[in-house]
């Protein structure tokens, strides 16, 4: 039956996405909730709890409030917090109770705006939707309302990684081989969304030459980007030899100001292999290790994804029967360890963790597939190279 | 990327001197903070306690994230499964089929039957109304060799009425069936941990020849049904009350409140207590008083003058505990807590009267999350894992809920613990965020 998952695990959910991307920023991000996401965040979705601290808070809400539509104890909460704590800028979130009474976020940021003079954001999740969602939204309103125009003539150079959290690249040092790939292929980079770049770096992001959006939850920004800044966008996560295609269609979309995708893949025949996870990083690791195997490699993504970076034999399937169903015929399935119980008994599995779904159980496991370092890994799971 | 920045903010709001503060509830209320202290039970650590038992929960898929990750880190998703809320059930008005056919299909897909299941519904079944008799009367029709049982997962409450917890525990008991009354049994009840063996309570209850039961010693779901044969309940947290008097209904098993203190004119008043209701007599104190002011002593002598910070989640009387360590000779600094409950009343007083000077902490207000982890440069003993934190120390007591400790020998257990804690540093980080002190965990 769809929505039930009798043994594997949850993604983390949007309300989780918009903490993650706006962590390092410097603002306040309130979640609109009774208890609970404050905990399954920072246990959980946020291996920065404990060692950097980030004003990410509840607002405690109560039934009564609920009821009688207390928006005014919000509000006043908020306000309070601001003054004691001066954000750069606040954030408001929801989770299920205030979607059922319907909360108007955007009203309740105005308020709070307009009373601190800090710029606010209202994001209308309701822990309904993947992370991807709720980063893609935080990350877009960085864009469109934070983003300053570039100086007139001032020359476009460097590139913004978009679509970095935690959540897809853990804190096992992939976001920094990705900077020292970018590097090392020529370019500066100019800001990453939103790892280890201050918000005065992000600010700044209009004057790039290109955008490398890395994961789905960079889309959104790039759009606006594109949309604002006239800035190009690649999509694609730099993995094995798939990091070359990649680093070749950034030069070109910075020459040409075309965007391109990298995450395509053309199959010949049925896919024994099977990559189970967010869209941009299985079809970037499918393609890698399809070029490495010279055999099909299939992507079941279980999140939101556009449908233009899957291939036709890739699916979406984001229950646990559409991913049974889907795995049946799967000789070799590349997925996060709490997926093992719904492979088939014959099958493979080649453990690829994946903080998203998994948490923090396997944080010390998951590789750092960036450029070369795939190779690594694969030699150790797939014995058998391209003839 | 953002730096501490201590410096910047003052404690005003966050702390206050016990002889200032007010009782139950020091602080203002207004946006809260979670610090990475994970050692406390949640509802399916709880939960887990029901031998045999299976978890269905039933949210939105935000809600889902942090049970079904407790239960993964428990290494419990066997026993375990979910069925997600979406945009359109909300719409759609189709709340109880999803539960229904949702439950069935996990049951379905369980390589067997279990006993019991545990079916935890949330905060928006609340507010939609879900006619909830209907679904678990369809489930219980579908599944005639299934015990269901209604729980709930609905922080939204945790204000008002019966809190999230008190249900939780009451619940847990609620799948005893009625069986004929044993006068020589007695439980305990509502507890995470068990009550050390060599408390003496335990021992006044074996020792006047009665079997004591508790749900942590039940290896199975047979086992877990012989708690309906007591004829009393001890329970020693308040959460467990609802969960007592319901069973007095259901079950027509009497309670009794014996709560776990630190006052030792309380600790008599509950021997005694017992001791009535077994029809037997308490035992000299006495010797017990003074083991307990010879290992307090003993730690004292140790530990000296070091400050000593202690939080709510070692015991839900910090209070009381507070003043047990200063009537002995501690230096208590620092106490960390949001509030109080009622009982803790008179140690309030006591403490206002004669450690004013006592630092109260909040530990959910916004400015803890910035204000310095560190004892004002001074090294500390904490008594608990926020504590530890707060404090910045290395040296804690590594306990939660009590720990099992209970009466004097809880005390001349946790004199121990504040000796070895003072000699032997530990790894705060990697310690405190583990999820439920006590449970299985494979991280």
């Amino acid at each position: 039956m769809k929505q039930t998952a009798s043994i594997i695990s949850t993604y983390a959910a949007d309300v989780s996405g918009v903490c993650s991307a706006l962590y390092e920023l410097g603002g306040m991000t309130v979640i609109h909730d009774p208890s609970g996401c404050n905990s399954t965040y920072n246990t959980h979705d946020e291996p920065r709890w404990y060692d950097q601290d980030s004003m990410v808070f509840i607002s405690g809400l109560s039934e009564m409030e609920a009821i009688m539509g207390d928006d005014e104890k919000l509000i006043g909460d908020m306000v309070t917090a601001a003054q004691q704590l001066h954000p750069r800028f606040i954030a408001l979130t929801g989770s299920p109770v205030p979607m059922i009474i319907g909360t108007d976020f955007s009203a309740i940021a105005s308020v709070v705006q307009h009373r601190t003079g800090i710029p606010c954001f209202g994001f209308f999740t309701n822990g309904m939707h993947s992370y991807l969602s709720g980063a893609g939204m935080a990350f877009e309103a960085v864009a469109k309302h934070l983003v300053e125009p570039a100086a007139p003539g001032a020359p476009k150079e460097g590139v913004n990684l978009l679509g970095v959290t935690p959540l897809d690249f853990t804190v096992n040092g992939s976001v920094q081989s990705m900077r020292r790939w970018l590097g090392e292929n020529g370019f500066a980079v100019k800001s990453c969304w939103a790892m280890g770049s201050s918000l005065e770096e992000l600010t700044q992001a209009g004057s790039a030459a290109v955008n490398l959006v890395v994961s789905q939850s960079g889309w959104k920004a790039a759009q606006a980007l594109r949309e604002t800044f006239g800035t190009p966008f690649v999509v694609g996560t730099p993995i094995g030899s798939h990091a070359a295609v990649l680093a070749g269609l950034l030069r070109k979309a910075a020459q040409t100001g075309e965007c391109f995708t990298s995450v395509s893949r053309e199959m010949t025949g049925p896919a024994a292999i099977a990559v189970i996870g967010e869209g941009v990083y299985s079809a970037s690791l499918a393609g890698a290790l399809q070029q490495r195997l010279g055999k099909p490699v299939r992507v079941l993504c279980p999140l939101e994804v556009q449908p233009e970076f899957l291939a036709p034999q890739d699916a979406v399937a984001p229950d646990e029967d559409d991913l049974t169903l889907a795995l049946a015929d799967a000789a070799v399935v590349v997925a996060d360890p709490l997926y093992r119980p719904i492979c088939p008994s014959d099958s493979t599995f080649v453990p690829l963790p994946h903080e998203a779904f998994s948490g923090r159980i396997y944080r010390s496991e998951i590789p750092d597939l960036t450029d070369k370092q795939f190779d690594r890994w694969a030699s150790n799971w797939f014995k058998e190279e391209k003839k | 990327m953002l730096k501490p920045a201590w410096d910047q903010f003052d404690e005003s709001g966050a702390a206050v001197a016990i002889g200032q503060a007010s009782f139950p509830s020091p602080f203002a209320s207004g946006l809260e903070y979670g610090a990475p202290a994970r050692g406390s039970w949640n509802i399916v650590h709880t939960g887990m306690l029901l031998p045999e038992a299976h978890q269905i929960f039933i949210c939105a898929s935000g809600c889902l994230r942090g049970v079904v990750l407790t239960a993964a880190e428990m290494n419990a998703l066997d026993r375990f499964s979910t069925v997600a809320i979406r945009e359109n059930n909300v719409l759609d008005g189709d709340m109880e089929e999803l539960i229904i056919e949702g439950v069935t299909d996990v049951l379905h897909k369980l390589p067997k039957l279990p006993p019991a299941v545990l079916v935890y519904t949330s905060c928006i079944h609340h507010f939609m109304g879900c006619d909830l008799p209907r679904v678990y009367r369809v489930l219980r029709e579908r599944f005639p060799q299934v015990a269901f049982t209604d729980c709930y997962m609905n922080p939204i409450m945790r204000k008002s009425g019966i809190t999230p917890d008190e249900l939780d525990r009451r619940q847990l008991y609620s799948l005893l069936e009625p069986r004929p009354i044993d006068p020589k049994s007695v439980n305990i009840i509502g507890g995470d941990l068990a009550i050390d063996s060599t408390s003496e309570l335990c021992r006044l209850v074996k020792d006047a020849g009665f079997r004591l039961r508790e749900i942590t010693s039940c290896r199975s779901y047979a086992e877990y049904q012989e708690m309906a044969e007591s004829f009393l309940n001890l329970y020693t947290i308040p959460a467990a009350k609802a969960a007592v008097v319901q069973l007095e209904h259901r079950l027509g098993q009497k309670y009794l409140y014996l709560p776990q203190c630190f006052g030792y004119d309380e600790i008599d008043q509950n021997q005694r207590r017992l001791a009535e209701a077994l029809g037997t007599t308490a035992p000299d104190s006495a010797q017990a008083r003074l083991a307990a002011d010879a290992a307090l002593a003993r730690a004292r002598d140790l530990i000296g003058n070091t400050p000593i910070a202690i939080d709510y989640t070692l015991t839900f009387r910090p209070l009381s505990l507070a003043r047990l360590l200063a009537e002995h000779g501690f230096k208590v600094t620092q106490l960390f807590a949001d509030s109080f409950i009622a009982e803790e009343k008179d140690d309030f007083d006591w403490l206002q009267q004669n450690l004013p000077n006592l630092k109260l902490g909040a530990t959910t207000h916004v400015k803890r999350r910035m204000l310095p982890r560190q004892n004002g440069g001074v090294p500390c003993l904490a008594l608990g894992q926020k504590a530890a934190y707060f404090t910045g120390t290395d040296y804690f007591v590594n306990v939660v809920e009590g720990g099992g400790m209970y009466g004097y020998d809880g005390i001349r257990r946790l004199a121990g613990l504040m000796a070895e804690a003072f000699l032997a540093p530990k790894d705060v980080k990697k310690l405190i965020q583990v999820k439920g002190l006590g449970c299985d965990c494979c991280l």
